[in-house]
């Protein structure tokens, strides 16, 4: 099977919900268990987040989040054009942040690597910040 | 979400409705230190037999929660745990400093 879909919305917090909402309902046509479901929502929620959060402090600006279905791999990106990220490295390490305000964990990175199969960042400081991510489903 | 508290004792209850997020995480911090700032609160017991969704925002007020009961010499737990909350809070290591309970 082979689908995909794409989805446009404004650096707002109140639409983190919808964002993995959305990727939810999209991905329920692969034959995936719930669990495989449910890491799915919170990958996407912490990317989502982390575009809001950290690529737009100013909160404004659109997130792009585009999914694709290719046989059982679904294919999740979340772009921003935000203020980036200087050390990619560093960003990725669990427990790092520099959103020091608010109490933000430093996990967002973590959690993408250990719900999905793969994860890479592709940054460029001043311009924007993609994640993407791949998830084989197993149901 | 929706956030009812309630306190007995010196222990407060914290009953958790919805998704827990970066968007709902902000009503969540403010409630539970509304309350340890006018109550004599010594221990947390966070009921979350009503929580559908968290993501690491959550465990972000989790832990200053914790910071804030640890040194009142308290202690706090979370209860009624749902699977996806129990994986974040695992990979977390949020269940080694805290009693985690399904």
């Amino acid at each position: 099977m082979e689908n995909y879909m794409k989805l446009e919305i404004p650096a707002k917090s109140c639409n983190e919900a919808f964002a993995r909402a959305a990727v939810a309902a999209f991905s329920v046509q692969l034959d995936l268990s719930v669990e495989e479901l449910a890491d799915i929502k919170t990958a996407v929620s912490e990317a989502v987040t982390n575009s809001i959060v950290h690529g737009y402090p100013d909160m404004k600006g659109t997130v792009k989040i585009t999914c694709r279905i290719i046989e059982n791999i679904l294919e999740i990106e979340v772009t921003d054009c935000g203020i980036g990220i200087e050390n990619i490295g560093q960003a990725m390490q669990p427990l790092f942040t520099t959103g020091s305000e608010n109490e933000r964990s430093g996990m967002g990175f973590t959690v993408m690597q250990t719900f999905m199969d793969e994860l890479a960042v592709e940054s460029e400081p001043g311009v924007g910040t993609t994640v993407k991510m791949k998830k084989r489903i197993r149901g | 979400m929706e956030i009812k508290v309630e306190s007995i004792g010196t222990t407060l209850v914290v009953k958790m409705y919805g998704e827990i997020d970066h968007h709902s995480a902000q009503t969540f911090r403010e409630t539970v230190d509304r309350e340890l700032a006018m109550k004599n609160i010594v221990n947390i017991v966070m009921d979350f037999d009503g929580v559908t969704f968290m993501d690491s925002s959550g465990i972000g007020v989790l832990v200053g929660r914790y910071k804030q009961i640890a040194a009142r010499g308290g202690k706090m737990m979370i209860i009624r745990v749902k699977p996806q909350v129990d994986k974040i809070l695992e990979i977390s290591g949020l269940k080694k400093i805290m009693e985690c309970s399904h």
